[in-house]
């Protein structure tokens, strides 16, 4: 797969890897967060870790919009699914998350619930087209890299005139989430170095909103590609800076990401969301200005104001770490439920469930290291 | 004749629908099961007309099986869900290294199934069963209300012969011992999602399904009682079998991705969506676990058969208490092949 | 972050669509979001829409840099 596997080069790697080795100070430990699911994804799927001499820790962050939603919100949407009018259109990634009480999609599903899966919001608008009878609700989540595809439905719906589509809207911001962490996080408990920037937020947005974190902050950002070669070279470009003493935003993904990013994205997403005055995040808390809803002008296709849904607050199990996980002060293995309660076959927290959780990728390609460690005792 | 022409009126077969009086016992029934099952599995023990059929054994040691099949969409590229039921069953005798000699059908149909669509499945089945040498010679037919079924429902059994000097079980692996893969992962998995609604794409790929009892015999042939264990990485793909057998051996695996036979479009398609190749359900593959002096004449052996020619060794059986399957990725670091838990479902993130 | 994936746009459709192809697997999708999109032109593919044009000679500078340094062993 061409712009893909040249990415996956086991032989650059052993080079790239060599020459970190070599660059990075021993005796001295660096400490990066990568920010998106996705880049957690990849170092687990490939084994980045492996390479990478000891003194240098990732730090897996929140940037996985699943895991961050909070229990109340997957509540509601369980909710509206049981509307026998209702049609909610999910991601696969929700299907499984655990509500209140152990609920979930697929148990609302195999419980009667029209709910069904799709792969694009492009499908939701089909599906309303289609079944003009039924009420369509898409079930929006995710970061700026997902809130353009929402607001195509949302300007496809206006222009077919559809009356039986809405959103029900959990989009997230990036720069507000990583905000929280700096400005909240404890160098005693999470010694943080810099930051490997997100991939397709990025596209979105642009390199700009960076440059003001890596001042205000003095922390360096290296935005990186999606592969593993992407962000190995992030992790050379962010030694080299922590080395020098320098705090910049710096772009290795320069194939997709421009410094003003997607101008078109940006104006639509502009005109048709605001700013949510402050938004619950699991495991972080309410965060000020880090959330979209619909502006008033698109009120008909937001399935809060069509369906009269009541804020629910779902509490956490109190065992669950899975809020200190993602802030990166705790491991999978501090948590006590990790194994025990809370497996993938019964998730307890959002951190099992996606497949880019910290918990469930340590479950699935990172047990092995502790096993090896008491192996080596 | 005079049997057929007191079956009443032909059945409809191009534009008509099975009901529930043809799954009512009488005479819709027997013209259903005659014009459609009868027709396209044609054997005398079929022609014969009772409830169940004898035949002989040569002594020794029997193998059986059972099997369901519930594929949704019916019909994908490369097969149907008639064409899986016999070659799964089938292939489920092979793993033991035993001949598959009969089998048996009985249909679960949701009234309102097109007559046409069932001649078709009935047509892959009778194909299939022909091609591999092993007749249907019994099967049972039912008829449900509309939504109680998906279309139709397919239970089939098998009985073989077993190799008495053989006796393969996934308990059997052993440490250096070498992991043999046949082919390609995940091309069935791939051709079945892109005929499922809501996730339209375009590819080439098509379904996997074939009966292996032939390569199996090949591979018998080479390696004999060297060979531990086989396996067909169907449901939850080669990861889940290669856990399986970790587990009931109690040893670890590990294998290396950059050995993994794997087409450009299913690598594709599982980018995608988000699926990882080794979960995705193949239907025409094996895993061999192998002890080490025989792997190479039992590779050679494979890939000198037409349904082997991608052969691979993948890696090989290792001590481990925790049971952890491992894996080499191509760019040079190590992870954990996990289960999957729950179904396989895309992502976006 | 978010799965998204380089494909080639291998045919124009109306209505700023396209067909898009990875490897040979084509789908459907929205070209709304980029402009200037030609066939032959690979885009970074998510959840059915085209967000950005992967910006070839860039994709060339990123290889060459990665190759340079890891070229170890030479002196940096």
């Amino acid at each position: 797969m061409k712009h893909l596997d040249e990415y996956r080069d086991g032989g650059l790697a052993r080079g790239l890897a060599a020459r970190i080795h070599s660059e990075a100070k021993p005796g001295r430990a660096y400490a990066f967060m990568e920010f998106c699911g996705g880049h957690t994804h990849a170092v687990s799927r490939y084994g980045v870790q492996d390479i990478l001499p000891e003194n240098i820790r990732l730090i897996h962050g929140p940037g996985c919009p699943v895991c961050v939603l909070p229990i109340g919100r997957i509540d509601q949407a369980i909710e509206l699914a049981k509307n026998p009018e209702i049609t909610l259109c999910v991601y696969g990634d929700l299907m499984r998350v655990p509500g209140s009480n152990g609920a979930s999609l697929t148990k609302a599903k195999a419980g009667g619930a029209d709910i069904r899966m799709i792969y694009s919001t492009l499908d939701a608008i089909s599906v309303a087209e289609r079944e003009p009878q039924r009420e369509i609700v898409f079930f929006a989540i995710g970061f700026e890299t997902t809130t353009p595809p929402t607001a195509m439905a949302i300007r496809l719906a206006q222009k077919k005139r559809l009356r039986n589509f809405s959103v029900f809207c959990n989009h997230v911001l990036t720069p507000a989430a990583m905000r929280q962490i700096l400005e909240t996080s404890d160098p005693q408990s999470l010694p943080l170095d810099g930051f490997i920037g997100p991939a397709h937020v990025s596209t979105i947005i642009g390199t700009a909103p960076y440059d003001a974190f890596a001042g205000e902050f003095r922390k360096p950002i290296v935005i990186a590609g999606f592969e593993p070669l992407d962000v190995v070279q992030a992790i050379l470009m962010l030694v080299r800076q922590v080395n020098d003493g320098r705090a910049e935003a710096e772009n290795e993904y320069i194939r997709a990401v421009t410094p003003d990013g997607n101008r078109i994205a940006q104006a639509e997403i502009a005109d048709i969301f605001e700013l949510r005055e402050s938004f619950e995040w699991r495991g972080l808390g309410e965060i000020p200005k880090s959330a979209l809803r619909l502006r008033e002008a698109y009120r008909d296709y937001d399935a809060e104001r069509r369906f009269s849904m009541e804020r629910r607050v779902a509490r956490d199990n109190p065992a669950c770490e899975c809020g200190a996980i993602l802030r990166g002060v705790k491991q999978p293995r501090d948590c006590k439920l990790f194994g025990t309660a809370c497996t993938p076959e019964t998730p307890m927290g959002a951190c099992m469930v996606s497949s880019e959780g910290s918990c469930a990728a340590y479950w699935a390609y990172g047990r092995f290291r502790a096993s090896q460690r008491r192996a080596a005792e | 004749m005079n049997k057929i022409l007191s079956l009443g009126r032909k059945l409809d077969l191009r534009h008509g629908r099975v009901d529930l009086s043809h799954g009512a016992g009488g005479r819709a029934m027997a013209r259903l099961i005659a014009d459609v099952f009868h027709a396209a599995f044609d054997n005398d023990w079929l022609r014969a007309g009772n409830d169940q059929s004898a035949f002989d054994v040569a002594g020794g040691r029997m193998v059986m099986t059972t099997d369901a099949y519930v594929v949704s969409p019916l019909f994908f590229p490369g097969g149907d869900i008639g064409l899986l039921a016999v070659n799964g069953t089938i292939n489920d005798i092979a793993m033991a290294g035993a001949k598959p000699l009969y089998m048996s059908a009985s249909f679960v149909i949701e009234e309102g199934f097109p007559l046409a669509d069932l001649q078709r499945i009935a047509q892959s089945m009778g194909e299939a069963s022909r091609a591999a040498g092993v007749p249907i010679i019994t099967g049972d037919t039912k008829v449900v209300e509309r939504g109680k079924a998906d279309g139709v429902f397919i239970s089939t059994a098998c009985v073989g012969a077993a190799q008495i000097e053989l006796s393969l079980s996934g308990d059997k692996a052993r440490p250096r011992d070498a992991i043999l893969l046949s082919g390609s992962i995940g091309d069935h998995g791939v051709a079945v999602m892109s005929r499922r609604e809501n996730l339209c794409f375009e590819t080439d790929v098509l379904s996997d399904t074939v009966a292996l009892h032939e390569l199996v015999a090949a591979m018998v042939a080479a390696g004999g009682p060297s060979i531990r264990a086989m396996r067909d990485p169907t449901r939850g793909g080669l990861a889940a079998t290669l856990n399986e057998i970790a587990n009931q051996s109690r040893v670890g695996a590990r294998i290396d991705e950059a050995a993994l036979p794997i087409k450009p479009q299913v690598a594709a398609a599982c980018e995608l969506l988000g699926l990882d190749p080794l979960n995705v359900a193949n239907e025409g593959k094996l895993i061999a676990i192998v002890a080490p002096e025989a792997a190479e004449a039992t590779l050679a052996a494979m890939r000198a058969h037409r349904l082997g020619a991608q052969a691979a060794r993948i890696g090989e059986i290792v001590e481990d208490d925790c049971c952890f399957v491992q894996m080499r990725t191509t760019f040079g670091g190590d992870r954990i092949v996990d289960w999957l838990s729950g179904e396989q479902l895309p992502r976006i993130c | 972050m978010c799965l998204a994936i380089p494909a080639r746009v291998v045919e124009l459709l109306p209505d700023d669509m396209a067909r898009v192809s990875i490897d040979g697997v084509v789908q459907t999708a929205s070209l709304a979001f980029v402009e200037g999109v030609g066939i032959g032109d690979y885009i970074v593919l998510h959840v059915g829409y085209a967000l950005a044009r992967i910006d070839e000679e860039e994709a060339q500078r990123t290889l060459k840099l990665l190759q340079e340094a890891a070229m170890f062993g030479a002196p940096a």
